[in-house]
């Protein structure tokens, strides 16, 4: 069994939702983005989303693209992330890492060799933005064969026949998109997403991750009493915006923010 | 012809159901904007067949648009290039003085039909933007245009033109602030309001509709150059030249005549400061296959897929990608890619200017260059039409800068 597979498992047995942190790898600094990876773990993180740095983020809001433009300051490469997440392997070989990012790094490197070379590196999953499964057939049997998970987005505006087909595809957890539009906006509607997630769940066992639009505590219980996963991504990255030039400052800040919702998501679990 | 025993006849009609151009084109973008884009397909099949929705758009592009544009043969320049005779697809003529018209108008009505209340686009160089927030006035329809930081600054002109036709020009600061990222940018605003807005790209590329949809839109270039230069010269043209920067008015030109043997096909792109600088718009000529802005193409990227700052004097051409009919066109040998420098450009923007008494827009300068340096290499019987594609009045500025003139 893999990461993805083992943490979910144990989490259901604990009756626990899992907390994805996504931080965008290099993002402010590349010296910064292990150890806040060490830090997310200890505040209660049981999945790390870790984001490829790409030029053209087209489905980020404003907050992730600054990331982006901060890590690729520092030339951060794909190469560069698979440094990252092997040093992090040689604390954490339990909490799984999921790369996030876009088609174009991946195509330059190659598929067989970003198979290869990821899975060396200790990644568990990838989900690549702008590779829906269609475009997927060349990609995905080089990344399962490396026991590698590819992941893929469900949106609300999904079809029936879509949710079928990306289910068949998507292997570790299916990612639901809470809402229209980019990374970061802010308009979610939980009501919304618990409809959606019941109509997925009709179509697949994996479990459902919700990301897009959530912010703070409250908006995680609202996704979590429905979702097995909650995923926070601009929330986190704004903390890094802010104190760009204190690293101590932003791991202070993120581990104050995912204790709080991981508390909140233990007490929306324990209550029930 | 690369090879001398094969046909073009035979060429096959692309792109397949899933959008491909061999392996470029496709359908690469988030899943939020999937049912969208099988909207939009759906529709486009629909209409494209659709007896009233093509009689509407014809009449469209004859009393709204001013088609057909003429072809005119540039009679003195030809003469004093002192080789092929060169003739002038006049798209500068048209309406809002480029090619670019001959979308919006045809995704208008789409959207119209498709009950969408809210038009989006992006735009480089202003005059796809001028030419969307001209439509969406006509049809009574929002209109927000996203134009990168540093093309606000360079084509201010074409700015206060798209406010004056009561659209919102939303100047974009990400990135390059040029044309990729306005068009990442009217990305996330479409995935943000996509139940009521269409949007209308403006070149033959992003995800599939688009590269088919809009070279069919523009294909009337190439089928009334095709009749009108019979009907001067009795016979097909022997080269066709286009400049190249998404290259929606190049497939405009070439797609009727793809399946012609001895028509030659030229695609001109930014050689910017020189393709060995680094500093240009090329990437046909020095790219790699890729995937940006939702298809497979060739593009300006470092070896680690990041997409390369691109740099042309024409805004319209500042672009690191192409749309994928290109790169299939050029792997499979049918058309030609060639660069033409920023001096080159201006040379043939004086040229015609001087000579033709015509002032071209810049993008077009491109295409007009290399088709003077072809024609230099041809005897005097062969003919080239160079698509002119748009007029330089938003140029002029620029120009004058280079001058060193202030207004």
């Amino acid at each position: 069994m893999n990461r993805i597979a083992a943490t979910f498992e144990r989490l259901k047995e604990q009756n626990r939702k899992a907390l994805i942190p996504y931080i965008t790898a290099g993002d402010s600094s590349p010296e910064l983005t292990v150890p806040l990876m060490h830090a997310m773990v200890e505040a209660g993180a049981n999945i790390i989303e870790l984001g490829v740095p790409f030029s053209d983020p087209m489905a980020d809001g404003p907050v992730i693209q600054k990331a982006a433009e901060r890590a690729l300051m520092h030339n951060v490469s794909l190469r560069d992330v698979f440094e990252m997440v092997t040093s992090f392997r040689k604390q954490d070989n339990s909490t799984p890492v999921v790369l996030m990012g876009y088609l174009n790094p991946i195509e330059a490197m190659g598929y067989a060799e970003f198979a290869r070379a990821a899975a060396q590196a200790g990644v568990d999953g990838v989900l690549t933005v702008d590779m829906p499964p269609e475009e997927g057939g060349e990609c995905m049997p080089l990344l399962r064969e490396q026991g590698i998970d590819p992941i893929f987005l469900i949106a609300p505006t999904s079809t029936e026949a879509r949710i079928a087909s990306l289910t068949a595809s998507a292997r570790g957890f299916i990612y639901y998109v809470a809402l229209k539009g980019v990374t970061g906006a802010g308009n979610l509607d939980a009501g919304n997403v618990a409809k959606k997630l019941i109509d997925i769940r009709k179509v697949t066992d994996l479990p459902l991750g919700v990301g897009f639009g959530i912010k703070d505590a409250e908006t995680a219980v609202a996704v979590g009493k429905e979702a097995d996963a909650v995923i926070i991504g601009s929330a986190i990255v704004k903390k890094i915006e802010e104190s760009a030039g204190n690293p101590a400052l932003i791991t202070a800040n993120i581990v104050a923010m995912l204790s709080s919702i991981r508390g909140a998501l233990d007490a929306l679990t324990q209550n029930n | 012809m690369s090879d001398s025993v094969k046909s073009w006849a035979e060429l096959p009609d692309l792109p397949d159901s899933k959008g491909h151009f061999g392996v470029y084109g496709g359908l690469f973008v988030a899943e939020t904007l999937m049912a969208a884009l099988d909207e939009l397909r759906l529709a486009y099949e629909k209409y494209q067949q659709d007896p009233e929705f093509i009689s509407e758009l014809d009449k469209d592009l004859q009393d709204y648009v001013g088609r057909p544009s003429p072809l005119y043969h540039a009679e003195r320049w030809s003469e004093q290039l002192g080789g092929a005779q060169i003739y002038l697809k006049r798209e500068d003529l048209n309406h809002t003085g480029a090619h670019k018209i001959n979308n919006t108008v045809g995704q208008a009505l789409l959207a119209k039909r498709m009950g969408k209340t809210r038009i989006i686009a992006e735009t480089g160089a202003g005059q796809h933007g001028v030419a969307t927030a001209t439509v969406a006035a006509r049809l009574g329809l929002e209109c927000v245009v996203y134009m990168g930081a540093v093309d606000v600054v360079r084509q201010a002109q074409n700015v206060y033109r798209m406010k004056l036709l009561g659209a919102t020009v939303i100047p974009v600061e990400s990135g390059t602030k040029t044309l990729k990222d306005a068009l990442n940018e009217a990305m996330r605003d479409w995935v943000t309001n996509i139940d009521d807005t269409f949007y209308i790209i403006g070149t033959v590329a992003g995800p599939h509709p688009y590269p088919a949809m809009v070279r069919d839109f523009q294909t009337v270039i190439g089928r009334e150059a095709r009749e009108q230069c019979i009907a001067k010269t009795g016979r097909l043209p022997d080269a066709l030249v286009a400049c190249v920067g998404g290259g929606s008015n190049a497939m405009g030109l070439f797609y009727p005549f793809m399946r012609d043997d001895g028509v030659e096909m030229y695609g001109v792109e930014a050689a910017g400061d020189g393709l060995d600088t680094g500093n240009h718009a090329a990437p046909l000529c020095t790219g790699v296959p890729g995937v940006l802005h939702g298809n497979r193409t060739y593009l300006m990227e470092d070896e680690n897929g990041q997409i390369s700052h691109t740099h042309s004097i024409s805004a319209g051409l500042d672009y690191p990608g192409v749309g994928p009919e290109h790169a299939w066109l050029k792997d499979v040998g049918r058309a030609n890619y060639v660069a033409i420098d920023d001096d080159e450009a201006m040379a043939a923007f004086y040229a015609l200017t001087q000579i033709e008494g015509i002032l071209p827009a810049l993008e077009s300068s491109h295409a007009l260059a290399y088709g003077a340096k072809l024609a230099k290499t041809l005897p005097k019987d062969k003919n080239i039409i160079v698509n002119l594609s748009g007029r330089g009045d938003k140029d002029i500025h620029t120009v004058a800068t280079r001058d060193g003139i202030e207004f």
